[in-house]
């Protein structure tokens, strides 16, 4: 008889995520039709490539090739991020045109210009995108702020979730500030006074949130369908994309977003335990939050941005104390979760590999930035698969001789003995096309192993 | 007690800093003394960053305390001379860019450490940065951007740099997130900093001091 989920090792559980990968579904359920026998012999043969290349147990056939692009899909296709942001459509059209001109083994699917309407829908705060605040040939960017104040900390602590209704979000979208008005939903118990709980939602300002909550809904729905759609004829033509969500380390879940750069550091000298106390509440909830859309998606690849633990930010002390442990837990938990944890090490972290390769092995993926990747290989290379470490100054300037060159040496030295996955080192906006198909062909050909 | 600020600071005891400022003041101390002390101080936060004993947060905190000092000193202080300084950096974070953080840096940096910097802020227009090398005769200028669109604006501030005659007047450093040598040679800029003291080391270079 078939083992439980439940009651599953994280081995099995991984196994079982790859057979599934490897079986896929159409949204009704059924076996995926693929559009052509050859299609599916792709696409079979690149999960087979990502499952050895990330279990570290055999070598795959040759060394995959991903592709992460951030705007560069719609900037190919001549468009602006504004038409991308806005017509779906156009979205899906460039996305589907970048896929099938490169052919990538795995890819992300194309969320990564997001729903524009949506989030004017909700008044976002916390970044500026074409026609709100950045040209419509731009990418949206973030605004730094202390969107969580220093003395909160106690609050986030107590009830993450609640404070997040009733404080964040209706900071960063103003569109929510209906939440303010509501109690926590913890009161809500037996039967006297439990309707005076209830009261808030007939005001005139919740009421205008939940009908903008209604109508935002809406607009990611229309925006998921189309985005989804294109996944699922992307894989019946041959290229899977396995990610099932996001979540983040703690110490960024605070200093990206909540308190901002600056605050986190400040923090990290006024109230170093508060700060501690917070992240180690964050853990279960960023845990959870990978596992909850793993769920949802059905896909088991957890991507995690790696921010403020880069070299030069913090000291190695400081990186020990509060950057490392609370990933390492959400890392950990998610595996248990019978998840694929996907950390990004974005910038450079030459002086972080020996604490961050103490990862259960063949369990995680690190998309590799700038990171010198001989050191990367010796270290985290022993325990996870890599990918990328392809600099965006080359995809953008280079020469596609220069391109395969650098690949070359790649593909000797971090795909040595498989783990490998050739890819690009950060989300890229700008690039000659000819450099991105230079990075591809030269993997499909020298990156055969013998 | 001369220079127990100058301690308390570039170690980065703010509440007792703090407090040995009010007890100083209080008793008659000479403001202009311990402002003195205090940038001895941080000079000093300067050197370990260089050094890497100081990191990123500890950079920031020093600003913090640092402005908790100026903010209790002000009052006592005398309108007049503004000390000398090496020379002016005009700095900005380019077109179409609003990354702040590493320019900031960079900015903190080069003023603790004698310049006087002309901040533009960020998505700097590349005439921006023209009119004000005119207006300044600045030697030294510092292209920041965090994104790959920064490649292209870099390139179009140096031109527009070169097109008005400036270009033989300055030097350009260019720094962020994914710069390097390959896109310095793109842009046409004089050099590369990979962090906010090599941005120092440049401008010491190029002005002197």
């Amino acid at each position: 008889m078939e083992k439980k989920w439940e009651e599953m090792s994280a081995d099995e559980k991984q196994e079982a995520q790859f057979q599934k990968l490897l079986t896929p579904k159409d949204p009704e359920g059924n076996d995926l039709k693929f559009q052509t026998p050859e299609a599916e012999a792709n696409y079979k043969a690149s999960i087979n490539r990502i499952k050895d290349a990330v279990q570290l147990k055999k070598t795959p056939d040759r060394v995959p090739v991903a592709l992460l692009p951030s705007m560069f899909p719609f900037i190919n296709a001549g468009m602006t991020i504004e038409e991308a942001m806005y017509d779906y459509d156009k979205t899906v059209a460039a996305f589907r045109k970048f896929i099938l001109e490169f052919k990538p083994d795995m890819n992300i699917g194309a969320a990564q210009a997001g729903p524009g309407k949506f989030h004017e829908i909700l008044d976002y705060k916390l970044y500026k995108w074409p026609g709100h605040g950045v040209a419509p040939e731009h990418s949206y960017q973030c605004v730094e702020g202390e969107y969580m104040k220093p003395e909160e900390y106690d609050l986030l602590i107590t009830d993450p979730s609640f404070y997040f209704n009733h404080f964040y979000l209706p900071r960063v979208f103003g569109a929510l500030e209906g939440f303010t008005m509501l109690p926590p939903p913890t009161g809500i118990l037996e039967i006297y006074g439990v309707a005076f709980n209830f009261i808030p939602y007939a005001l005139p300002p919740v009421q205008s949130t939940f009908k903008a909550l209604f109508e935002a809904g809406a607009e990611a729905l229309k925006w998921a369908m189309a985005i989804g759609g294109l996944n699922g004829e992307l894989a019946s033509l041959g290229f899977p994309n396995i990610l099932g969500g996001f979540t983040k380390a703690p110490f960024d879940t605070i200093g990206d977003t909540l308190r901002g750069t600056r605050g986190i550091m400040v923090d990290m000298y006024r109230q170093p335990d508060k700060l501690l106390k917070a992240m180690d509440a964050l853990v279960p909830i960023m845990i959870g939050m990978g596992i909850g859309s793993m769920q949802q998606t059905g896909n088991p690849q957890i991507f995690i941005p790696l921010h403020k633990g880069a070299d030069g930010f913090l000291s190695d002390e400081q990186f020990k104390k509060f950057y490392w442990p609370t990933l390492r837990q959400v890392i950990v938990g998610l595996i248990e979760g019978g998840c694929i944890p996907f950390p990004a090490l974005e910038g450079h972290w030459d002086s972080r590999l020996k604490v961050i390769q103490d990862v259960p092995k063949g369990k995680t993926m690190w998309m590799v930035d700038q990171s010198d990747m001989a050191k990367v290989k010796e270290t985290l290379g022993k325990n996870a698969c890599l990918m990328g470490n392809v600099p965006s100054s080359m995809l953008a300037l280079a020469t596609p001789d220069e391109v395969k060159a650098y690949c070359k040496k790649l593909i000797d030295t971090a795909g040595k003995g498989g783990g490998f996955i050739m890819m690009n080192g950060a989300f890229f906006d700008h690039a000659k096309p000819e450099n991105i198909k230079a990075m591809v062909d030269v993997t499909r050909e020298y990156g055969v192993y013998k | 007690m001369a220079g127990k600020l100058v301690k308390l600071l570039s170690d980065l005891k703010e509440p007792e800093a703090l407090a040995f400022v009010d007890k100083s003041l209080a008793e008659g101390a000479d403001p202009m003394d311990l402002l003195g002390q205090a940038k001895e101080a941080m000079n000093i936060v300067g050197e370990r960053f260089a050094s890497e004993e100081y990191f990123i947060p500890d950079l920031v905190f020093s600003g913090e305390i640092l402005k908790g000092i100026v903010k209790k000193l002000e009052p006592h202080l005398k309108k007049g001379e503004e000390e000398k300084r090496l020379g002016k950096v005009v700095i900005g974070t380019v077109a179409g860019d609003i990354h702040d953080i590493g320019k900031d840096m960079v900015v903190f940096m080069l003023d603790v450490n004698g310049f006087e910097v002309i901040d533009l802020g960020i998505d700097v227009p590349v005439q921006k940065f023209v009119d004000t090398i005119k207006e300044t005769g600045s030697k030294v200028v510092g292209l920041s951007g965090f994104l790959t669109l920064a490649f292209q604006s870099m390139k179009e501030t140096v031109d527009a740099i070169k097109a008005a005659g400036l270009r033989d007047k300055v030097k350009i450093m260019i720094g962020g997130g994914q710069i390097d040598d390959q896109v310095k040679g793109f842009t046409g800029a004089d050099a590369y900093g990979k962090d906010a003291m090599a941005a120092v080391k440049l401008a010491k270079g190029w002005i002197g001091g």
